[in-house]
């Protein structure tokens, strides 16, 4: 076992180090330059020359585009990572490290709530479709959940924020705090923040929810289809007690892998919605930070999912062998 | 080979569950109507053997779900294929430069505490005069109105869908493609191919698709790519993030359908690489591939929307059903008001995605090959 995890996470910075040549030869082959744009009003009112410029994008570590330049670039942003640094936020201003831990949070409690309910809802649906298979109650369910499946977020969002921000005035457009508000206390922040993320978690839950569905159906169907679910219906247990009891632990086995994979993923946070709801959450921050061609940030960010996602396949597979006992590591 | 596949048994139970799913809305009351017909009428002349390619239709066409999908999908070819040669009174970019010269109505309320302590209402409204027929509301005109430069939604509609539904076709056609070529060498020569190939499946599995496509689009601003080209690249770079889930199915595949007794026998007659590649491995990978580029097809579409609608897919003023939607973004009195302008391509997204969802679901019942009677 241990000498297993040792492989997957020696194989795992492999693949990270792949992950971040790609991206960063992307990021700086994207020439919309930091400098460029933070100065642009400057240049064109004269007041800062090319040199200063130039003088600027040194500082910056952007002055050499030639693929030298580059692969020292890289290498130098390697360097520091290894040395726990992930570089200054050109647009944030702050430490890459200490904007994404602080505005994590956020991101996270918006997806936990969401994935919260996602499991709720989905794994009852899931179960009744499929004891109900072929029914109506199948149907209704199967064409719900892929409608949810095939929403664009955004525009999901765009008519829950016209029907239930504008139209009904029940939630705030945008934002995750009231600025309007004076008097606020600790207590009065903290359920206007919830009044905020109301919208958003009911995107995240309608869009996420159908896979999810879909997975529990599929695996309950394939456990009432195994030998002992029969033979529990031929001791003549009530139907009740073979879906529960028998059924339903198993069904369990592949959803408990899910949730391990996705545990990591909580944490990345979701760019669109965020974006749409205008939400301090990493996704946003990481959007503007592509806008503006914020190099370090994009960098963290990306290398931070990418670390999310590894650690994630882990977690699942690792999951697995803990829940199933028929499956072994190598 | 084999402890490589017991490192992911979570992937491995993905694949699997995509590969058996027994859901099979259709299959259930054919199956036992199969036995009913062997046992009234024993093996004849008047039976006829269906080919394989002629049950997986019967299969396919008796579930309702895939039928409404590809309904829905031959509608929007025809919508936008056809539509614009039959519906031809506005062009793609044509502005409505109507005499009835239309006006915007700005209206913002705001709410005052006067000096004597009471509250009262102040509404602006501004009037301006238009000198194209913005953001006119669905008339016989213009079926679904226009939009904010005066272009007609409903033709838009029908070009946007061209770009949308292209885009996805062409995409996970070329995904397939390369994903068919690497998994197969992987999963055909193992040992130290299949090492590297998959690795680098891994990285890709590993990089984060959307941040990666919004560098992308965002390079391709820089660089400024004429706006019609642009679609070619983020084509492309579609296609490049990804392959390697087909690759990754079509290596399990293959390295499962390797230990077949048929594979040793092809073996034995000494038949070539290439033509026990093509022939023999390749055909018995078709069903679980023409399941995932269906379902691919749906996420390439919200995809391609997605990037669209950050401004970073099809530029304005060409019409893409993202790019239509984007505008709410930057001009909230527009999501607030005129719906015909966004909410349009965004019933059409959806009815693509779900097409193809419902096509890819019936496909997978009708292929699986456990269900076979």
């Amino acid at each position: 076992m241990f000498k297993y995890i040792v492989k997957r996470l020696l194989l795992g910075l492999l693949i990270l180090f792949g992950v971040s040549v790609i991206i960063y030869t992307l990021v700086r082959i994207m020439p919309t330059d930091f400098v460029d744009n933070q100065f642009l009003s400057q240049v064109n009112q004269g007041t800062i020359g090319a040199e200063d410029l130039q003088r600027m994008k040194a500082l910056y570590g952007l002055s050499d585009n030639s693929f030298l330049g580059i692969i020292k670039g890289y290498f130098q942003w390697l360097g520091n990572l290894l040395r726990g640094d992930l570089g200054n936020s050109f647009k944030y201003q702050d430490p890459v490290k200490e904007v994404i831990s602080k505005n994590m949070w956020t991101s996270f409690f918006l997806a936990f709530v969401a994935m919260f309910f996602q499991f709720l809802i989905a794994i009852p649906l899931g179960v009744t479709a499929a004891t109900h298979q072929y029914s109506v109650r199948d149907y209704a369910v199967t064409v719900f959940t892929m409608i949810g499946i095939s929403l664009p977020s955004f525009f999901f969002a765009a008519i829950l924020i016209k029907v239930f921000a504008v139209d009904l005035g029940w939630f705030p457009v945008q934002g995750a705090l009231d600025a309007s508000v004076t008097d606020s206390n600790v207590f009065t922040d903290f359920f206007d923040n919830i009044h905020h993320m109301i919208l958003p978690i009911v995107t995240l839950v309608v869009i996420n929810i159908g896979s999810l569905m879909r997975y529990t159906r599929t695996n309950t169907l394939e456990v009432l289809n195994a030998d002992y679910i029969r033979t529990a219906r031929a001791k003549g247990l009530k139907e009740s007690r073979v879906i529960y009891k028998h059924a339903f632990r198993n069904t369990m086995i592949p959803l408990v892998t899910l949730l391990a994979g996705t545990l990591p993923t909580l944490f990345s946070g979701a760019m669109i919605v965020e974006q749409v709801f205008a939400i301090p959450g990493i996704g946003n921050m990481a959007y503007k930070a592509q806008v503006a061609g914020d190099i370090p940030f994009i960098m963290g960010y990306n290398m931070f999912l990418a670390v999310l996602s590894v650690l994630g396949t882990l977690l699942a597979d690792l999951m697995y062998v803990v829940v199933d006992p028929r499956v072994k590591l190598k | 080979m084999e402890n490589e596949e017991i490192k992911s048994p979570s992937l491995q139970a993905a694949e699997d569950s995509v590969a058996q799913n027994p859901s099979a809305l259709a299959v259930g009351g054919e199956a036992e109507a199969a036995i009913e017909t062997e046992a009234a009428t024993p093996l004849d002349e008047n039976v006829k053997t269906l080919s394989p390619f002629r049950l997986v239709l019967k299969r396919f066409f008796r579930s309702k779900l895939s039928i409404v999908g590809l309904s829905i999908i031959i509608f929007l070819f025809l919508f936008s294929f056809l539509g614009p040669v039959i519906f031809h009174r506005w062009g793609e970019l044509d502005i409505d430069r109507g005499k009835n010269i239309a006006q915007t109505v700005d209206q913002s309320t705001i709410e005052t505490t006067l000096p004597d302590e009471s509250t009262a209402e102040i509404t602006q409204v501004i009037v301006t005069p238009q000198e194209i027929n913005a953001l006119a509301a669905p008339s016989l005109k213009h079926w679904l109105g226009t939009d904010e430069t005066g272009m007609d939604v409903f033709t838009r509609l029908m070009f946007g869908g061209r770009i949308s539904l292209l885009v996805s076709l062409l995409v996970v056609f070329l995904e397939t493609i390369l994903g068919v070529i690497l998994g197969g060498l992987a999963g055909y020569f193992g040992k130290w191919v299949d090492q590297v190939i998959m690795r680098i499946v891994d990285i890709f599995m590993c990089v984060p698709t959307f941040p990666l496509l919004l560098l992308a689009g965002s390079i391709l601003d820089a660089f400024e790519v004429d706006p019609s080209m642009r679609i070619y690249y983020l084509m492309m770079i579609l296609t490049l993030l990804g392959w390697s889930g087909t690759a990754r199915i079509v290596r399990g595949q293959i390295l499962f359908l390797r230990e077949q007794e048929y594979m040793v026998a092809a073996e034995a007659m000494g038949l070539s690489t290439p033509r026990k590649i093509f022939k023999h491995l390749v055909p018995n990978v078709m069903p679980q591939l023409i399941v995932s580029m269906t379902l691919g097809l749906g996420g390439t579409i919200l995809y391609e929307a997605s990037l669209s609608y950050l401004g970073l897919g099809v530029q304005a003023p060409y019409a893409a059903w993202g790019t239509m939607i984007s505008i709410i973004s930057k001009n909230p009195n527009i999501l607030q008001n005129n719906l015909w302008v966004w909410g349009p391509p965004g019933v059409a997204i959806i009815l693509a995605v779900l097409g193809f969802n419902f096509i890819g679901d019936g496909l997978r019942d009708a292929l699986d090959p456990r269900m076979k009677r």
